[in-house]
């Protein structure tokens, strides 16, 4: 059974076309759950499109923010830097300026001042004197570097060039990452010479971690080629290469978009740093720093998405139920309707037979009193020949007269029960009364009918007519089944018992056509009918509304092409919950119904 | 035991008459309320078997004039047309019985005797 078929409400496939029906269900269900909806979730829509673009914006600010925090936090520690550099060089630069050639060259005078420039500048490794052969004049060091001969050297030709040069990191012979800073110096006696020192890359890893990152980020500083120049939480350990590409070279800062590995997206900050190969690099993750952005927004869809869902179940439950109690109280007033109908006309009926009953009783009185005195006669006279003769004509004559009788006694009996009135019926009588009226049908429908009572039955507390309308309907439907239906001969069982809880069931079972199984739970829906024009969908419906104001229950088991059984259950002793004459008029001269 | 017998149908009034006389019980007959009326004021009759339905002066107007001033006599209704409502406004203006047409006479008797 698919979903659709289980939400689906009952009148949704109703037929719209009965003439008393004045509603549209599936129309009122759709406007009223139409309306319902677009009132409902109209300000949940507009509310949600709203804070969808409040949100983007505070989350491009938030963007930009990040963009302008990463571009903050790389200018100042590239002027940290630069000026840690620039400050070395300096100090460089005042040596070599304030100390001749021969203080210089004099290891013991190299050491002092290689002393006094640790005790003011952290970061020096060793410092040495470059004559303007490319040689090394002093060392002051851990390494034996003096008498090294730097003239085919690339950097010796740079501070040839420019006067100063910043090496990029390198390992050395220790295997410790450092630099080198070299100053020229021009003299008229001595031509040129070179002071040169190494610098522990520590302090550029103590000017970085000033930065005070988040955990999102990441700062480190790579040469002109791209090579880590410090080690990287994230990228790479020093030396390794950066895996982004750079950005041309440019005097400012740049801030640009990137991508991860993981196609997560980075803003990337360069900030170079002026007179030295380095370029700082801060790397942010807006997709971590924006986490709770992003969750909010998360919980926000999720907040709309659930008031959705609620609202529409809350409209389907209430529209579903409202309208479907409007149509359960449609079909109600149209069976009360037809029933008023099939009632009156019942009782018109009844009044007919009444009334002809009574013309015909009054002549078959005087038959009846004509014969008896023929009778009467002719008893008192025994010398006639033809006595014997003439009484067997009268006793013809007056059992024509008891049989005649006898139906119309029968047609006032239905006739007489016009309001409800309970008394004791013995159901087997009851079932018998009705037979009465069908006896002649079933023979020329060849039906066989056979009643079996339980013994001692106990009488019931109940209406008579209205049982024998609810017997005859039933037994009339059962009869039309039975004519239809594949087994022949056709035969109706009925019998009466009482059941385990002491009601009083009276079963009545055909070998008829049986029911469908997509029937059988509308058999007792008014209007429901598979006699095509023949019936009027009402026989089994008012059967079904009788029994249940009688107090009693009705129900209908069928096999298709093997029977119908319906069995009427009534409580030994009740009293009509409502005993309204004009709705209770039934006179069981017709039946109609579903089988 | 004497008898009258009021209907409108007077070939049964007459013959059931003439039944009742072959069982040696004296009966008048009179095909209307009123005419039954009179009679059974005039004299003493131990039964009236009155027809419900006739025109004029119907059963039931006659039968409560009848039990008014004649307290003792016994009526029987005869009706062809049986309604609830109807057996109990007779049985409650005093008739001792309310038979269908059509009747049995032994019946008739019998229930007169008992």
């Amino acid at each position: 059974m698919s979903l659709w078929s289980r939400l689906k409400p009952a009148f949704w496939d109703q037929s719209q076309d009965q003439p008393t029906q004045i509603i549209n269900y599936r129309r009122l269900w759709k406007s009223t759950f139409g309306a319902a909806v677009g009132v409902a979730l109209l300000p949940v829509i507009l509310l949600g499109i709203i804070n969808y673009y409040q949100f983007e914006e505070q989350h491009q600010l938030q963007r930009a923010e990040l963009d302008h925090e990463v571009q903050r936090v790389i200018y100042k520690t590239r002027v940290s830097l630069a000026y840690f550099l620039e400050e070395r060089r300096s100090a460089l630069a005042y040596i070599v300026r304030a100390y001749s050639l021969p203080e210089l060259g004099d290891s013991r005078h190299l050491a002092r001042i290689f002393a006094n420039l640790k005790g003011a500048f952290g970061g020096f490794v060793d410092l040495g004197l470059i004559t303007s052969d490319g040689l090394q004049k002093a060392y002051v060091g851990p390494y034996a570097l003096e008498g090294k001969d730097y003239r085919d050297q690339e950097w010796y030709k740079e501070v040839l060039l420019r006067g100063f040069h910043v090496s990029d990191v390198f390992m050395g012979h220790r295997n410790f990452p450092h630099f080198v800073i070299a100053v020229k110096h021009e003299c008229d006696t001595c031509g040129y010479y070179i002071l040169r020192a190494t610098i522990d890359t520590a302090r550029l890893n103590e000017l970085i971690a000033t930065m005070r990152l988040r955990p999102s980020a990441d700062a480190f500083i790579i040469n002109d080629s791209g090579v880590l120049q410090t080690s990287s939480r994230m990228h790479g350990q020093i030396l390794s290469q950066f895996s982004h590409p750079l950005p041309p070279p440019l005097e400012q800062d740049q801030v640009v978009q990137a991508k991860s590995a993981g196609g997560l997206p980075l803003i990337l900050g360069f900030a170079r740093i002026e007179g030295s190969p380095f370029t700082l690099v801060m790397v942010e993750q807006p997709s971590l720093v924006l986490a709770r952005w992003g969750l909010l927004r998360i919980n926000i869809i999720l907040l709309v998405l659930a008031s959705v869902i609620a609202i529409l179940v809350v409209i389907w439950r209430g529209t579903t139920n409202l309208v479907s109690r409007l149509y359960d109280a449609d079909l109600r007033r149209q069976a009360v309707l037809h029933q008023i109908e099939y009632t009156n006309k019942l009782a018109s009926i009844g009044r007919l037979a009444a009334g002809v009953a009574h013309e015909i009783n009054n002549p078959l009185a005087i038959i009846n009193e004509k014969a008896g005195l023929l009778k009467d006669l002719i008893t008192g006279r025994d010398d006639s020949p033809y006595k014997e003769r003439f009484l067997a004509s009268v006793g013809s004559i007056q059992n024509s007269v008891k049989r005649v009788s006898a139906i119309t006694h029968r047609l006032l009996g239905f006739a007489r029960h016009f309001s409800v009135k309970i008394e004791i019926i013995d159901l087997e009588l009851l079932i018998e009364e009705v037979l009465g009226f069908l006896g002649k049908e079933a023979e020329y429908r060849n039906v066989t009918i056979t009643t079996q009572a339980q013994p001692g039955m106990p009488t019931i507390e109940s209406d008579r007519g209205q049982l024998q309308q609810v017997f005859l309907n039933i037994l009339n439907n059962a009869l039309s089944a039975v004519a239809q239906g594949p087994n022949q001969p056709g035969r109706i069982e009925i019998s009466i018992h009482t059941q385990a809880d002491g009601q009083a069931v009276v079963a009545i079972a055909d070998n008829g056509q049986g029911i469908a199984p997509e029937n059988l739970e509308r058999v007792f829906e008014p209007f429901f009918t598979t006699k095509g024009e023949q019936g009027t969908g009402l026989g089994l419906s008012i059967t079904y509304g009788i029994v249940r104001k009688l107090g009693g229950q009705v129900m209908v088991e069928s096999q298709l092409g093997r029977g119908t059984t319906f069995r009427v259950v009534m409580p030994l002793r009740k009293t009509p919950a409502s005993a309204n004459p004009q709705a209770a008029n039934g006179q069981g001269l017709g039946a109609s119904g579903g089988q | 035991m004497r008898v009258l017998l009021v209907d409108d149908e007077e070939e049964l009034v007459t013959t059931l008459s003439e039944r009742l006389a072959l069982r040696d019980i004296d009966s008048d007959w009179a095909t209307s309320g009123e005419e039954g009326l009179r009679l059974a004021l005039a004299s003493h009759y131990d039964w009236v078997v009155l027809d419900l339905k006739m025109p004029g002066m119907g059963g039931l107007e006659t039968l409560r004039i009848i039990k008014r001033q004649r307290p003792d006599t016994q009526v029987m209704v005869l009706t062809g047309h049986s309604a609830e409502d109807e057996y109990e406004a007779v049985m409650r203006a005093g008739a001792s019985h309310y038979l269908l047409k059509p009747l049995d006479v032994d019946d008739l008797i019998a229930k007169m005797q008992a």
